[in-house]
């Protein structure tokens, strides 16, 4: 997979964009967006080539890894939610004062998208941006499945 | 997962990413990003393991202190995969009456009611529920005797019922085993040494005997399988 992964061909996105964080990590609120196809039970699941997204409610933690390729490990995420979606780590990272607090909602993308990766890219991307801010989030902690 | 880091960049929210895959990172970089050589499927690194995923996340969160970019840093730990089957105890035979994995399968059920009650939640009814597969697996078995898969009697779509099988298998062994399983060790005891493994496995061959479309009978269970 990893090798797949690796030769997919990639589009050009231009210079890269970076933006420093405002204030200490300590004061950051901080949000996952993960590509792990997360989703609440009463949510759809994804489809192949889905470019939508799924909010998951930080106080949920019944959720479902709607990956629809067999190729990957699931007994990890069976075993420890936080292995896949790290939310009860960042709660104790916030705890203990190295963040500043975790978002109200994190976000989850299916990992195998179109080749193109329009629909993220202007779309669903800029969508799920547009949220975490409306969350005052400073800082995305983005995980792959 | 690199894109969406530069589409967050770009309206003004900092990020860091845990790549998994570090040729991604190299050809398509995001502003910061944790190469972690960990098994696909757990960035994290290591299930019921906090004091791991905390030293994952304090050095993903670190590169934050970066002034310029593109980062792309290695986790100093690397996760192997060996994908040795999971040492998981199966029922016995109960009614020789029904193909070997409808029996085991009827078996399973309280393990995997179990996993249900602790997790609250299941990966199982994406086409079929946990109540339906027994007898998803004995369609699977008359496709894997031979006969044709377009009337063996699917109820659902034959990729979407094998993920609710493995599913349903996958959930009742965390019931059945101590520990975390190591990565691929669910799938290896699965397709290895469960009969509903063999079945599908068995099955899946039969169908693209038949012809299938690759769509489907490549999708039934892992490609290296």
């Amino acid at each position: 997979m990893r090798d797949y992964a690796a030769a997919t061909p990639m589009p050009d996105m231009g210079p890269l964009p970076w933006t420093a964080p405002s204030k200490p990590l300590s004061q950051c609120r901080v949000a996952i967006v993960t590509t792990a196809a997360l989703h609440t039970p009463e949510d759809p699941g994804f489809a192949p080539d889905d470019v939508s997204y799924r909010v998951l409610p930080a106080d949920r933690r019944d959720l479902v890894l709607g990956h629809w390729s067999p190729n990957f490990d699931r007994s990890g995420f069976v075993a420890d939610l936080d292995v896949v979606y790290p939310i009860d780590r960042l709660e104790e990272l916030a705890t203990a004062g190295l963040i500043g607090s975790v978002a109200a909602h994190h976000h989850a993308f299916a990992g195998n998208q179109e080749d193109t990766l329009t629909g993220i890219r202007l779309d669903s991307g800029p969508a799920v941006a547009a949220r975490l801010r409306d969350d005052d989030v400073d800082v995305v902690l983005l995980t792959p499945v | 997962m690199c894109v969406l880091a530069r589409v967050f960049e770009e309206r003004g929210l900092s990020s860091v990413a845990l790549v998994s895959v570090r040729g991604v990172a190299e050809r398509l970089p995001p502003p910061r990003a944790l190469y972690c050589e960990f098994p696909l499927g757990r960035p994290l690194g290591r299930p019921g393991d906090p004091t791991f995923q905390h030293d994952v996340l304090r050095r993903a969160l670190a590169l934050l202190d970066r002034t310029e970019g593109p980062v792309l840093e290695d986790h100093p730990e690397v996760i192997v995969s060996d994908a040795a089957p999971l040492a998981c105890p199966l029922p016995p035979r109960f009614d020789p009456d029904v193909p070997e994995a409808v029996d085991e399968a009827r078996a399973l059920r309280p393990a995997y009611e179990r996993t249900l009650a602790r997790r609250g939640v299941t990966s199982v009814g994406r086409a079929i529920s946990a109540e339906q597969v027994p007898d998803a697996l004995a369609v699977l078995a008359r496709v894997a005797a031979g006969a044709d898969w377009k009337t063996a009697g699917f109820v659902a779509d034959p990729v979407q019922t094998c993920h609710d099988i493995r599913s349903y298998y996958e959930e009742a062994a965390s019931s059945l085993v101590d520990v975390a399983p190591g990565p691929g060790h669910v799938e290896a005891w699965f397709s290895e040494q469960t009969a509903a493994g063999r079945t599908l496995l068995a099955a899946r061959a039969q169908m693209r005997e038949q012809g299938a479309p690759t769509l489907i009978w490549l999708y039934m269970a892992r490609a290296t399988r």
